[in-house]
């Protein structure tokens, strides 16, 4: 299902890439390319560069090498949860609306895609700083959305979800990669969610990383070498019994 | 009340006006006190401007513009906080100013005065107004993406570091149009004070932005108001008494909401 809708235009294509703090290089000599409408999951341990990987392709860290989008791409990013200031007096509408006035986007904008991303009206006029983990996480994908991205680049999308909300996210993004033919890139710790929806997957870890389909790549030896563990929840046994 | 008095208080209500909205968006990116402090940087171009009588407001304004752009330099290359930096540049400005301004001239530079002033001197005020005012409507959105999160702003297409140039610059400009008034001790409490009352009254963006620019002009009005029965020497400090009123006001209007 997945890759019915990939075809071979290279969307993305990351060349020899870097990416250092100071003496400490996260990412090394990294190779790749995303396709348009591919579902490509990057998974690792902690501290492997999941986020710096994500955060050097939306040019967001300095990095060496070569990162080179297709001039149509249009980024949206949904970061991984963060502590909004309580301070800010500002609400859900309030920052949706600067982002559509920043890019003279029409006003209905906003009304469509919170519709999308489920944000009720309530949620609309409650102060950011106020959201529980998965209102704000509503907040973040509406965000995204504005602007009509063909790309979305998400980190640990499911983290403060409960499983109901964490089902409907990722079905959410399904019906985005194959209605609107979008691509993804998503980094994740859920591998029976990367089993799932994924089309390729890149593994990053400190020795040499990964690149593939789900099925080549996801064997219990290269999860078992990945993580330094057997992999304790892995599903679709039956999927890699046939390999 | 002479002409250049009415232009005086004229340009003085303007200033709260600009000193409101800067003051806004000061206090939501949490650099109210790096502002006190930045105000400060004035001091050692008054105090050469004093010692070569030449017209302080130039001096002020060199010093002030240059330790702005030193401050965000410092920002960039360092990664410490903006208060650390301005921490480092104010002493050295304060230590610097306190040496070369002549004793006599030390206390309208630290607490302004009540300028006389000429038609070009309004009209240059009320032109640095409107650079301060326009650029806050104008960038109000994409202020409030960057304090939301800079790396979804520049995801969105803001230049987060140009931004903060810009705002360090335009809160240099508000203290600069002030300090004639308040002096450099006290023309930045026009940018901090209405700002915290604002926040005490009002939950809602745009509410927060019209009453910290309200309060800020209602300050300087009663100020000058006040300071025509207490006739003290500068009308700063009794600006500042009023707004400080304001706040304490502020604080039981919200303990009772």
């Amino acid at each position: 299902m997945q890759g019915a809708l990939t075809t071979m235009t290279t969307f993305l294509s990351a060349t020899h890439l870097t990416v250092a703090f100071g003496t400490r290089a996260v990412i090394r000599d990294l190779s790749f390319e995303v396709h348009v409408g591919d579902c490509l999951a990057i998974i690792g341990p902690n501290g492997c560069g999941k986020t710096v990987l994500l955060k050097a392709l939306l040019h967001l860290l300095p990095y060496a090498g070569e990162i080179r989008w297709d001039p149509a791409a249009r980024l949206g990013y949904v970061p991984q949860k963060f502590a909004a200031d309580q301070q800010l007096p500002l609400h859900v509408r309030d920052l949706l609306d600067a982002k559509i006035s920043f890019l003279k986007l029409p006003a209905t904008e906003v009304s469509s895609v919170s519709v999308e991303a489920d944000l009720t009206e309530e949620l609309l006029d409650t102060n950011i700083g106020f959201l529980s983990g998965g209102q704000f996480q509503k907040l973040l994908i509406a965000f995204a959305m504005l602007g009509h991205p063909n790309v979305l680049l998400i980190d640990e999308p499911t983290a403060s979800l409960d499983e109901l909300a964490e089902e409907r996210f990722y079905e959410l993004l399904h019906q985005l990669q194959v209605n609107r033919g979008m691509t993804i890139v998503l980094v994740s710790h859920d591998l029976s969610v990367v089993y799932r929806y994924a089309t390729t997957v890149l593994c990053l870890s400190k020795g040499k990383p990964c690149f593939g389909p789900p099925r080549e790549v996801l064997t219990p030896e290269a999860l078992q070498a990945l993580y330094s563990a057997p992999a304790m929840y892995y599903g679709h046994t039956h999927d890699h019994q046939k390999e | 009340m002479q002409l250049s008095q009415g232009y005086s208080i004229l340009l003085a209500l303007l200033f709260g006006l600009a000193a409101g909205l800067v003051g806004s968006f000061a206090l939501m990116r949490r650099m109210l006190l790096a502002g006190d402090v930045i105000s400060h940087l004035a001091l050692p171009g008054l105090g050469v401007a004093f010692l070569f009588k030449v017209n302080p407001l130039l001096g002020g304004a060199a010093t002030l513009f240059l330790g702005t752009l030193l401050i965000w330099k410092l920002q960039k290359k360092t990664g410490l906080a903006t208060e650390a930096m301005t921490g480092v540049v104010f002493a050295a400005a304060l230590a610097l100013g306190a040496v070369v301004t002549p004793k006599e001239d030390l206390v309208d530079a630290l607490f302004g005065g009540f300028p006389m002033l000429s038609l070009a001197g309004l009209l240059f005020g009320v032109m640095a107004v409107a650079v301060v005012i326009v650029f806050i409507v104008r960038s109000k959105d994409r202020l409030a993406l960057s304090l939301f999160s800079t790396d979804l702003a520049t995801v969105s297409g803001v230049n987060v570091n140009r931004l903060n140039l810009y705002f360090l610059f335009v809160f240099s400009l508000t203290v600069l149009i002030g300090l004639q008034f308040m002096g450099t001790l006290l023309s930045s409490a026009l940018i901090i004070m209405p700002a915290a009352v604002g926040r005490q009254l009002t939950n809602k963006f745009s509410h927060f932005l019209i009453v910290s620019s309200t309060v800020s002009v209602f300050s300087v009005a009663v100020g000058f108001l006040a300071n025509s029965v207490v006739k003290s020497p500068t009308v700063s400090p009794v600006i500042v008494i009023v707004s400080a009123l304001l706040f304490a006001l502020s604080l039981v209007i919200r303990r009772k909401q």
